[in-house]
């Protein structure tokens, strides 16, 4: 089946649109202004599961981020069921275990695709919490409200990834 | 109210970042391997539409600003980290969710590793704090910084993404 495309500027446009209904809507109705982001709510669901464990934690960080469902946690089970959705309906959701361009430098292998992902994960979720947000909440919200913190962080987030990405996909011949 | 605003601006989001493919680890890889900028048009046509609105809707006084501190150590240290990240995974927190739900399995790996990454942030907040609070310049926009109207920031902003737009496309990135 032929996927559907949608152009990334024309999708570019509509989450900036949507970014502004997001700011305006939420502050008319709940009367608190709401910026899309995804992180914070991997540190509360980390928390849920990490207290469903182990009852008596104290820890500040849970304490300041507060492990409750809230808009954003709402947010990020919003994505995951509008991607299936129109995964689904625009042809384009496929099984996938090794993606091609993981596949044609280290080969067929998912074991090793799954280290990767999940050691980067760790990294991934650790630098976003100590810079304080990651390519949603900086490089779309906060750039958004012209923050200098988050100019910044786009910065730092796109030089190091130009930098490991190349020392590990590129090969050298 | 919250909770259901944030689940239907969610599956919007979410369908959009699928349906313009920005959120598959071949688009994010080949971005910081600098050979498709599909998600780079995708990110700046929705900052600069996004930024139009946000502080018109702002300087009108309908709206708050959730700015975050401008932590340079954190943001420098975190960032890094993150690159470092994202290119193992080819996901950020926001493009891991969908990426499952469009059936890309090793995704939930990235996911884990998420989690585990925000537990350990979490477990070491308390000891990461002089990292956190070095060269914290406060909540600041880039506007207030160089002391201008937040206005030509969005038409340096802008004429920034057209030149950019124009390169990408001659040169069929």
């Amino acid at each position: 089946m032929k996927e559907r495309v949608l152009n990334p500027y024309i999708g570019g446009i509509l989450v900036g649109i949507l970014a502004i209904l997001i700011v305006y809507l939420t502050t008319v109705l709940i009367g608190d202004t709401k910026f899309l982001g995804t992180s914070t709510t991997f540190v509360k669901m980390a928390g849920l599961i990490e207290k469903f464990f182990v009852h008596d934690i104290s820890n500040q960080y849970y304490d300041k981020v507060k492990l409750t469902i809230d808009w954003q946690f709402m947010f990020v089970i919003g994505i995951f069921l509008g991607a299936l959705i129109s995964s689904i309906l625009s042809g384009s959701f496929r099984i996938e275990l090794v993606p091609p361009i993981f596949r044609e430098r280290f080969g067929n292998n998912f074991i090793l695709r799954a280290v990767f992902a999940f050691i980067g994960g760790i990294f991934v979720a650790f630098g976003a919490r100590l810079a304080d947000g990651c390519p949603s909440g900086h490089g779309l919200s906060g750039m958004m409200q012209l923050s200098l913190g988050s100019l910044l962080a786009v910065i730092v987030f796109f030089s190091s990834a130009i930098i490991f990405a190349n020392l590990i996909y590129r090969s050298r011949r | 109210m919250e909770l259901v605003l944030g689940l239907v601006f969610g599956v919007i989001f979410g369908s959009i970042l699928t349906l313009a493919k920005v959120i598959r680890y071949e688009k994010q890889v080949s971005a910081v391997l600098l050979k498709d900028m599909t998600i780079i048009k995708f990110m700046f046509s929705a900052v600069v539409v996004g930024s139009i609105g946000v502080n018109v809707l702002y300087q009108m006084g309908l709206i708050n600003l959730h700015l975050k501190p401008m932590m340079i150590g954190a943001i420098v240290v975190g960032g890094i980290l993150f690159g470092l990240g994202w290119a193992m995974t080819g996901y950020c927190p926001g493009t891991s969710v969908a990426a499952l739900a469009e059936g890309r399995v090793h995704a939930l790996f990235a996911i884990l590793g998420m989690l585990v990454g925000s537990m350990i942030f979490a477990n070491l907040y308390p000891y990461l704090k002089p990292i956190i609070e070095f060269g914290n310049l406060g909540k600041i926009t880039i506007y207030q910084y160089f002391n201008v109207s937040p206005y030509i920031i969005i038409v340096i902003l802008a004429i920034f993404a057209i030149g950019i737009f124009y390169f990408f496309e001659t040169k069929k990135l």
